[in-house]
């Protein structure tokens, strides 16, 4: 039973806990995300929101559990770099872009390609390239800026050249740490639309605060608290459940 | 001869015994005042009486006269004075110790005596210190007798023994009487108990009298002694081995003198300071200054001059650092990497500048009385310098724990590291803090110069030696945590020592440095490492 | 066609640079040699040597801002990869002398002779072929670089911690190079060389050479270095300096990109010590001071990191200062090269070459306004695309240590 869940999902987390100076971040945590699914994260501060996109993307080992992707990839056998290059793209809560160098070659160095040091040094951008940057640019509307530096960028920009980053790794599963942080009401409706876009050929995975973005989005939501899921579903079912008032929401 | 040796000493020793015993009735009554002028052109009889009226006394004052004339030093003068030699051409009075007037006394002759009265006295100043009411005295004594060996010595030792009560004292006699019976002709259970206590003693002296008894050993006796010599083989490893200790232990605190103002400044603010070495050389330099003006004004305030410098060296390095901090650093907050380019050029102005003014050639710092010599502690050497550094080094660790954890600055400065935004937000002026912060690890820099002037030389270069090793210090130890930089400074320190007699101190030094750079690679947030995500954040 | 390629690879500034040290390659020499002495246009033969020596220094700083202005690593063991290329280079100088000796030993150079050694040391072997030394002058820094590089990268040893253990190797390299034992002439180091290739040292003709070959190496490292930043590969480079964690995070080996730029990078210091070596006639293990791998950093710091020509200027122009001010007044010199380092982090954190490009750019925008103001028919002014400050190579999520501004 388990191992068919395990085989059909694209994540897989089960027991995973890990505790910092004997501070308990993630206790006993287990997330299941299926293959092209949109799931939102809601939770307090400190419900290990974040610990637990360290545990996915290879920054932080847990102390126990398992953590699988695509069924049978054990990732707390591999590193960031490796993790990445399995399909699993991340945005950080702040947003962090290369600041020296223009929007233009943020998404370049992102695009899906060889990695290793000689397969980047002898890169030539063919017109496929070109097409497929282009296009993403035109996706996260940053066309008109694309031959300035990044760090000119406003802050809402910075989160959108960030997605765009990650959609130029084209990876299976997205992993999205408060994309509307900053942005405006009309910048956050964009963005619900953006993801939900995605999310038809991606997983993706959103850490947020924002209910109404929430709301937006209009998919399964799973609330954290204390390191541990407190509850699961739709967003009606998880904000009437009386633990998630209790803990989270009635504050 | 060796055997007339074994008879004839305690024989003739029994007999001066008898003497003194017959003579010490009649000369109960008499003192050393009035002992001494009998001395004057006596014969050897007299003499002999005279010595054995001597012991009967009791006195304290009769030993010099003793030792003087069993050493030939003892002279009497054309006037019927008794003279002591005290150096070449200079005679103090026996019993006043007034310098002795050629032109007053007349001519001074030495008092001759033959070698039987030379056993009697050797003897008599044995009892005397034996038996003296001072018990570094009698250990002296028997210190003294132990290395003599003399079968000679055996009766008195006994007669002490029975009269002994301190225990360390009662340990040297039995160790002297050991001595002696080795040399005495004995039981060969006597002579196993000797070897014992000789054994257990554990020095270089005792292994060089069981060597010396090894030559003329009967077969039993040689493999007593060769048990012995193995036994105390054993000892002086194991001595050679906390000896090493204390050398690393000692070349640790300094280390940790040198490095543990840089923990303040790397470690709690960030900050690489190149010019930390500077700021220890320019305490070296302040203790420099200090003894100056004292040799030139007030010589008698030398011993103190180091309890002046503390204060003085703090206080003009923590200034100056505090300078640097408002000057430079603040600036740079967020770029390490500019801030260490930036205090190294720094650091080439101080030397350049200390160079200019006190010149470029080692300066003399002298050692106060107190920190100079040096004392046994079991088998172990230790200068007195070296013990007061490592002393030092240890109260101004505390003291710096202390206000760290137990002052407001330390408070503040602790929350400032935490969380600089919410800090200010409390109130806390960041600024503030920061350049106290600065100034304290500075200033503490200061106070290593002071140490170092004492073993090091003071040159313009002096801090430079140390910057790389206190960096190692720091980083081996672990960031931001204090008692790290305690286990770092002692670890490195005593690895090195024990890596020199292998390797010689270069190579032991680079082993050391390549040791650090592979440990780096497997923790490389050093040995007390902070854990978790505020780390990372 | 093929040039064109390389061309445009390569980019109009780096075409020029090498057009520029190529001519010097050739006019300094020609200069020395055919103009007569006296003339106002002949380089003075001290000045061949010293020039040559300069652009050594000028391709170690190049080296080094490969790896700090690109990479944001900051090596203070740069040295260590300079004086090891130049200890291959003396170690083939030395056994050139042979039989012209004090000892005329023909194997043996004259310090192990002193010493009593009979043999020559294994790694002393094949050092009297010049292709061997030569191999070893590129090989020997560039093992160790990888070496190096390859524990303290895969660990993740960044920022300060690095800057701190790079300066232990190479004082470990310094004390290791003063002990006789090393087989390396201890305190006094290899010197009274004789020849190279045949040609006597002293010669004007092998002096005007050695510039030649300066002069040379620095446009091939100059063009080596160009082909790598401007490439791709280049602005990862970049993006490891700005966002360390983040760049790991797209998928790239950020320890590989860094070995690769560190060892290349020691390569290349290794070659311009090689040279620097016959064109001074001593190689001691004072090269190997912590000193004077800082003093590198602060010539790239004063041109100019992060951009190809700065190091090249800086070199040119501190080492220039340099000779001047230590003729002069000695005593000033190291309050003015300490100066330096506190002015350039604090007023110039982009050296000469980026107060020539803001001065530049407010000029050209300047000059746009002007003639905008004029009703001029021209393109509308785009903003100067100011460069924004390179940040930390520590970057916030992987910081090494908490610093107090942030």
């Amino acid at each position: 039973m388990v191992d068919t869940l395990r085989d059909g999902s694209l994540l897989y987390l089960d027991g995973v806990s890990v505790t910092f100076d004997g501070f308990r971040a993630l206790n006993s945590l287990s997330l299941v995300v299926q293959r092209d699914e949109l799931q939102a994260i809601i939770g307090p501060n400190g419900a290990g929101k974040t610990t637990m996109m360290d545990i996915i993307t290879g920054k932080t080992r847990p102390d126990t559990g398992e953590v699988f992707f695509e069924g049978g990839i054990d990732l707390t056998k591999k590193d960031e770099t490796e993790i990445a290059n399995l399909g699993i793209g991340r945005k950080f809560q702040k947003p962090t872009v290369f600041g020296s160098h223009t929007v233009w070659d943020n998404i370049e160095l992102s695009l899906k390609k060889p990695r290793g040091v000689f397969a980047s040094w002898f890169y030539t951008r063919d017109s496929a390239d070109t097409d497929r940057i282009t296009a993403i640019l035109d996706t996260v509307r940053l066309t008109h800026r694309k031959h300035e530096f990044a760090a000119n960028l406003s802050h809402g920009q910075k989160q959108w050249l960030e997605i765009g980053m990650l959609l130029a790794q084209d990876p299976k599963l997205l992993l999205v740490d408060e994309p509307v942080a900053g942005m405006t009401d009309s910048e956050t409706e964009e963005t619900s639309k953006l993801l939900k876009e995605i999310s038809k050929h991606h997983s993706v995975v959103v850490v947020e605060h924002d209910m109404s973005f929430v709301r937006d989005l209009d998919c399964r939501v799973t609330c954290l608290a204390e390191g541990a899921v407190l509850a699961q579903g739709s967003l009606e079912h998880v904000s009437s459940d009386p633990l998630v008032i209790e803990r989270y929401l009635g504050r | 001869m060796g055997s007339l040796n074994r008879f004839g000493r305690p024989f003739l020793a029994l007999i001066f015994i008898a003497l003194a015993a017959l003579a010490a009735p009649s000369a109960k009554a008499q003192s050393v005042a009035e002992i001494v002028p009998q001395m004057y052109d006596a014969s050897l009889g007299d003499l002999r009486d005279a010595v054995a009226a001597l012991v009967a006394t009791g006195e304290d004052a009769a030993l010099p006269i003793l030792q003087a004339l069993g050493a030939g030093n003892l002279y009497e003068a054309d006037n019927g004075g008794i003279f002591i030699q005290t150096g070449r051409n200079q005679y103090e009075d026996a019993l006043t110790g007034a310098e002795a007037d050629l032109d007053v006394t007349g001519d001074l002759s030495t008092i001759r005596i033959n070698n039987s009265l030379r056993r009697d006295i050797a003897a008599a100043v044995g009892s005397l210190t034996l038996m003296s009411e001072n018990p570094a005295t009698r250990r002296a004594a028997a210190a003294q007798m132990f290395s003599t060996a003399d079968p000679a010595n055996i009766e008195l030792l006994d007669q002490a023994l029975a009269e002994e009560d301190n225990p360390g004292v009662r340990t040297v006699m039995e160790q002297a009487r050991a001595a002696a019976m080795l040399r005495a002709d004995i039981s060969e259970e006597d002579f196993a108990a000797a070897v014992a206590v000789i054994a257990a003693r554990g020095d270089r002296q005792a292994l060089g009298i069981l060597n010396a008894n090894l030559a003329n050993a009967s077969e039993a006796e040689r493999v007593n002694i060769e048990a012995g010599i193995s036994r105390i083989n054993q000892s002086l490893q194991l001595w050679g081995i906390g000896q090493n200790v204390w050398y690393g232990v000692s070349l640790g605190s300094v280390l940790l003198l040198a490095a543990i103002g840089l923990a303040i400044t790397f470690g709690v603010m960030g900050v690489i300071n190149m010019a930390h070495g500077e700021m220890v050389m320019i305490g070296a330099y302040v203790t420099f200054f200090v003894q100056e003006i004292i040799r030139t004004t007030n010589p008698g305030l030398f011993d103190y001059s180091l309890a002046i410098a503390i204060p003085m060296a703090f206080a003009v390095t923590g200034l100056i650092g505090i300078a640097i901090e408002r000057g430079i650093i603040r600036w740079l907050y967020g770029r390490p990497l500019e801030t260490l380019l930036a205090t190294w050029g720094l650091s080439l102005i101080i030397q350049q500048g200390v160079r200019t003014i006190f010149g470029a050639t080692n300066r003399e710092v002298g050692n106060p009385s107190w920190m100079s010599g040096a004392f046994e502690l079991g088998g172990l050497a230790i200068t007195w310098n070296r013990m007061w550094i490592v002393v030092f080094a240890l109260v101004v660790f505390a003291l710096l724990l202390l206000v760290l954890n137990k002052t407001p600055l330390g408070l503040q400065m602790r929350a400032v590291t935490q969380n600089r935004r919410m800090a200010s937000a409390m109130g806390i002026r960041t600024p503030w803090v920061d350049a106290m912060t600065f100034g304290l690890g500075s200033g503490v820099a200061g106070l290593a110069g002071v140490a170092l002037s004492q073993i090091d030389n003071v040159s313009p270069n002096l801090g430079q030696s140390y910057i790389i090793d206190s960096f190692m210090v720091v980083v081996f130890g672990g960031v931001g945590n204090l008692w790290g930089t305690l286990v770092g400074a002692l670890t490195l320190g005593v690895a090195n020592k024990f890596l020199e007699p292998y390797a010689g101190a270069v190579l032991a030094k680079i082993l050391i440095l390549v040791l650090i750079i592979l440990f780096i690679q497997r923790r490389p947030r050093g040995l007390f490492a902070l854990k978790g995500r505020a780390v990372e954040a | 066609m093929i040039t064109a390629k390389i061309f445009e690879k390569l980019g109009v500034k780096a075409i020029w640079v090498v057009a520029i040290l190529l001519a010097l390659a050739i006019a300094v020499p020609m200069s020395n040699l055919l103009l007569p002495v006296g003339h106002p246009l002949r380089v003075p033969n001290y000045l061949v040597p010293l020039m040559g020596q300069y652009l050594t220094y000028a391709t170690l700083a190049l080296a080094l801002d490969l790896v700090w202005g690109y990479c944001g690593i900051l090596s203070l063991g740069h040295g260590a990869f300079f004086a090891l290329g130049g200890y291959a280079m003396g170690m083939y100088l030395m056994r050139q002398i042979g039989t012209r000796g004090v000892y005329s030993n023909a194997v043996l150079p004259d310090f192990m002779v002193f010493l009593g050694w009979r043999e020559l040391p294994w790694y002393w072997q094949g050092f009297d072929m010049f292709w061997f030394a030569a191999i070893m002058m590129a090989f020997v820094p560039g093992l160790l670089a990888f070496i190096f590089g390859w524990f303290a990268f895969r660990s993740r040893v960044t920022g300060v911690y690095l800057s701190i253990i790079t300066q232990a190797l190479t004082y470990a390299l310094m004390l290791a190079f003063f002990r006789n034992d090393m087989g390396f002439g201890g305190n006094n180091g290899l010197t009274d060389f004789r020849d190279i290739l045949g040609a006597p040292i002293p010669a004007a003709t092998t002096r005007a050479s050695l510039f030649a070959a300066s002069a040379i190496l620095l446009a091939l490292c100059f063009i080596l270095c160009s082909l790598i930043v401007r490439s791709k590969l280049g602005k990862v480079m970049v993006a490891v300096r700005d966002a360390e964690s983040r760049t790991r995070f797209i998928g790239y080996r950020v320890e590989n990109v860094k070995l690769f730029a560190f060892t290349v990078s020691a390569v290349m210091a290794g070659l311009a010590g090689a040279l620097y070596v016959p064109q001074v006639g001593i190689i001691n293990p004072g090269e190997f001071a912590p000193a004077n791998s800082i003093e590198v950093v602060i010539w790239t710091a004063v041109g100019g990191r992060g951009t190809l020509v700065g190091p090249i200027i800086g070199a040119i122009v501190v080492n220039a200062a340099k000779s001047y001010f230590t003729g002069t007044f000695a005593d000033l010199w190291l309050f003015i090269l300490g100066g330096m380092f506190v002015f350039v982090t604090l007023f110039m954190p982009k050296g000469i070459v980026g107060i020539f490009t803001s001065t530049w750019s407010a000029l050209q925008q300047r000059r746009a306004s002007a003639s905008a103001e004029k009703g001029v028919d021209t393109e509308p002014p785009t903003p100067p695309a100011q460069k924004p400050q390179p940040r930390q190579s520590n970057d916030a999520p992987d910081g090494a240590k908490p610093s107090p501004a942030e």
